[in-house]
């Protein structure tokens, strides 16, 4: 890849922090909803748990 | 012909269809965004006037569509919610707004790395600057209004009536380069049938813009399924469905 590609005509200090910001954002979002969804399931266990050693 | 909108009123259905349709959603949201970059990135020619800085469109315009629709999104669902009493309506609009909150400082942030070479400065009290910056406080306030309350109900229902108040805000900020004397350009791409974009800039444009909508569907799909497991948890399917 060129030295024009990455120097984007000048403009890289602005382009390539918008591109890097985006991957960081998009990132966070997959991370931040896959831990969510893994507390929910690590709390509905513990409630389900609780019921079943109140039952017996 | 209603069948499938009571069958979102099902929290297990919901959860199913969310698990079946996330990975799909995310794998096509990668391949849309990967061409998009490439092509936008490396074929696509530099603008006569912006040059290569006008490159920043295509996650700065993508990014900023989406907090728009992920807002009316958000809004349309808690009025589903308050209207139809469809708890899921307000587990949709808790599960989008931490996105598209994402979205919008995204927006922000991107303008201003572009608004710098361009106009000459990172910020400017400008009609669609500063409503898209109201946008993200919104997002924030409903975020935080729904968990200011020890009942769930009561915040869900809050949050939903300030999200639909807010709605005001989306044409405020489509208009606002119209109403107003705006530094921010009109619109570039959403004129029907004439677009002033060249079609080689505008197709990983449009492709970048298909993906961040695939890529909130993955995200809501993941998001979603936590907030249907938080609201139901006592529930008897919930016992399947986290042993599955």
């Amino acid at each position: 890849v060129s030295n024009g590609f990455w120097s984007m005509g000048g403009y890289a200090r602005f382009v390539w922090p918008c591109f890097a910001f985006a991957g960081l954002v998009l990132y966070w979002n997959l991370w931040s909803a896959r831990r969510h969804h893994a507390a929910a399931r690590l709390r509905a266990g513990r409630a389900l748990a609780m019921a079943a050693s109140e039952e017996s | 012909m209603w069948t499938w909108f009571y069958k979102l009123a099902s929290p297990p259905y919901v959860y199913g269809a969310a698990a079946s349709l996330g990975p799909w959603f995310l794998g096509l949201a990668t391949i849309t965004i990967g061409y998009g970059l490439v092509d936008g990135l490396a074929f696509a020619p530099p603008d006569y006037q912006q040059g290569d800085a006008f490159r920043i469109i295509y996650v700065h315009v993508p990014s900023a569509w989406m907090s728009l629709f992920v807002y009316s999104s958000m809004a349309v669902a808690g009025a589903i919610a308050l209207i139809w009493r469809i708890k899921m309506g307000h587990a949709v609009a808790a599960a989008s707004a931490p996105i598209g909150a994402s979205f919008t400082l995204l927006a922000l942030v991107t303008g201003s790395l572009w608004g710098r070479p361009m106009w000459g400065t990172y910020w400017a009290w400008d009609p669609r600057l500063t409503s898209e910056l109201i946008l993200l406080f919104l997002y924030v306030g409903v975020m935080s209004l729904r968990s200011a309350f020890e009942d769930p109900a009561r915040g869900d229902r809050a949050a939903a009536l300030l999200a639909i108040v807010g709605l005001v805000n989306v044409p405020i900020i489509h208009y606002s380069v119209l109403w107003w004397n705006s530094l921010h350009q009109g619109a570039t791409v959403a004129q029907l049938g004439k677009p002033k974009i060249a079609l080689s800039m505008l197709w990983p444009l449009l492709s970048m813009a298909l993906g961040f909508m695939l890529f909130y569907g993955a995200v809501l799909c993941t998001r979603l399924q936590g907030e249907v497991l938080n609201r139901e948890r006592q529930a008897k399917w919930v016992r399947e469905a986290i042993k599955s």
